[in-house]
């Protein structure tokens, strides 16, 4: 038996990690070609992937998907230029902490989702509104987790930073910053995630492109292997995200591993 | 006698009292004048102020009363003037070791390849040639303070602060370090403001031992170490040495004492 906090090698990790997916798809097999759940309600994985390889073929649901991770990362690029700043002063000053935290720490339970009708009367059900959608869940998130990181950087570096001369400018900009750079490109990887869950919600509801909108459209058509597919392609697309943040992250911080 | 360099004048500090507690004095009206190129130590039990005093040379906290004058200079705030090497670990760990000692001559503008000797002699004297390209976290932490001291001096400060900078470090360590500080200090003759509750490291290192007292903490001693100079390790066995170190010894005693039935 393992003990607590024993660490497991790299082949075994892999082994382990793949056996989950394996199982979870013989789980789904047997329940559908089994015939315990009715295909109605639940596609086999042979069909969903026959859907999806029509879906991809003769319906170019490629485009949907390009045109969901735009949607994404447009919203979330600007969220993150408009947040990052913020949250970075908010951390080292604290009047604009004081002044800006309260609102944000309330702008943050606002859901994102809630806000989608709202931004269809403003904006039509355009690109605009999609954006919207991923910058009002995704900009208030930032803004108070970065300034959280940058309010607890050790006192004792930024005090070393001054007794060799650093100005004020000089603190922020050569300690603040670089000593939390990582995390928050740990914090735009999260949010990251949360705001996948944004985009889709907004293509379900108003949208004329998109996984979303392809989804939604499956539902009328009961084709669940399709449905199916089009969230498998999100987790996928998640997976390859965050693999790409984490080995950018250790390219570019590569004292954190040192 | 040199001329005077730093004086602290009336230097107190009382910090505010936590959750509506009695304010807490850690430091008396302290006056101390410093002359360029000496070696003081001050020597205390935990607690007594020392620490304080030493911030407030450096800029980093504010006296309650008193002033500290550089160079006949008010201080105001921290400033590349007075380098400082603390008991933590504190080098950037985003920066190289070269980057490290580098930084407060990139904050003085110093162009690249001014930067570039500079850093290159510095390691040199604290022996760290071969790890420039190193991370703080890569390296021991004998030699994270030796980076730590290399920093400071690269930036060429009037007067240099240590905050029980070995405090952390084993037995071994901290007495290679000693020699390593000395025999800098022989060699460019530095100003040099060292805290410490060792007092074996107190006599070592100084040209003057200041004594201070229990919280709140003043002075109580200022004691003259005529050891001559390069000093050895092998030193610290000998008569004048060892004598010292009973003077002083006692003059701790006392004060860790009361210290002790304070609580």
């Amino acid at each position: 038996m393992h003990r607590p906090l024993e660490p497991v090698s790299y082949s075994t990790r892999i082994v382990l990690g793949i056996s989950f997916f394996v199982l979870f798809f013989a789980a789904w097999s047997i329940a559908t070609l089994g015939g315990y759940v009715s295909r109605t309600f639940l596609a086999d994985p042979i069909t969903m992937l026959h859907d999806g390889w029509m879906l991809l073929t003769r319906f170019g649901f490629l485009s949907d998907i390009g045109i969901t991770v735009w949607r994404v990362v447009g919203g979330f690029v600007i969220a993150a230029a408009v947040a990052v700043p913020l949250g970075v002063l908010m951390g080292a000053y604290k009047p604009i902490e004081a002044f800006l935290e309260p609102f944000v720490s309330f702008a943050r339970y606002l859901p994102a989702s809630a806000f989608i009708p709202l931004l269809i009367l403003w904006a039509g059900i355009g690109e605009m509104q999609k954006l919207l959608v991923i910058f009002i869940g995704s900009v208030f998130q930032i803004i108070l987790m970065v300034a959280v990181a940058v309010g607890n950087t050790r006192r004792d570096l930024v005090e070393a930073a001054y007794t060799l001369g650093s100005s004020d400018r000089g603190i922020v900009n050569r300690v603040l910053i670089p000593a939390n750079a990582p995390d928050i490109a740990e914090i735009l990887r999260l949010v990251l995630g949360w705001a996948w869950t944004y985009v889709i919600v907004a293509e379900l509801i108003g949208s004329s492109a998109g996984i979303g909108h392809m989804i939604i459209d499956s539902q009328a058509l009961m084709a669940t292997g399709q449905m199916i597919f089009g969230i498998i392609v999100i987790g996928i697309i998640g997976l390859i995200s965050d693999f790409l943040f984490k080995a950018c992250n250790r390219k570019l911080f590569p004292w954190k591993l040192a | 006698m040199t001329r005077t360099i730093l004086t602290i004048e009336n230097v107190s500090r009382t910090f505010p009292g936590v959750r509506g507690g009695a304010p807490v004095r850690a430091l008396e009206p302290t006056s101390l004048e410093v002359a360029q190129n000496d070696f003081i130590t001050i020597l205390g039990p935990s607690g007594c102020g020392k620490s304080t005093l030493l911030r407030i040379v450096a800029g980093l906290d504010r006296p309650s009363g008193g002033r500290v004058l550089l160079d006949g200079r008010e201080i105001k705030g921290p400033g590349a003037d007075r380098g400082m090497v603390f008991q933590s670990y504190t080098l950037f760990p985003w920066l190289t070791i070269a980057e490290n000692i580098a930084y407060g001559l990139r904050e003085k503008g110093i162009p690249k390849s001014e930067r570039r000797d500079i850093v290159a002699s510095y390691t040199d004297k604290v022996g760290l040639r071969g790890f420039e390209h190193h991370y703080p976290k890569q390296l021991s932490g004998g030699m994270q303070q030796r980076t730590a001291i290399a920093r400071a001096l690269a930036n060429d400060p009037a007067i240099l602060l240590l905050d029980e900078p070995f405090g952390a470090l084993d037995n071994q360590t901290r007495a290679l370090m000693q020699e390593l500080l000395l025999g800098i200090w022989e060699r460019e003759r530095k100003t040099v403001l060292f805290v410490t509750h060792d007092i074996e490291e107190a006599i070592f290192l100084a040209s003057r031992v200041i004594v201070m007292t229990a919280r709140p903490g003043r002075i109580k001693a200022d004691i003259p170490v005529e050891l001559p100079h390069p000093r050895h390790y092998t030193m610290k066995t000998s008569p004048e040495f060892s004598q010292l170190k009973a003077q002083l010894t006692e003059e701790i005693r006392a004060e860790a004492l009361q210290a002790d039935g304070a609580h």
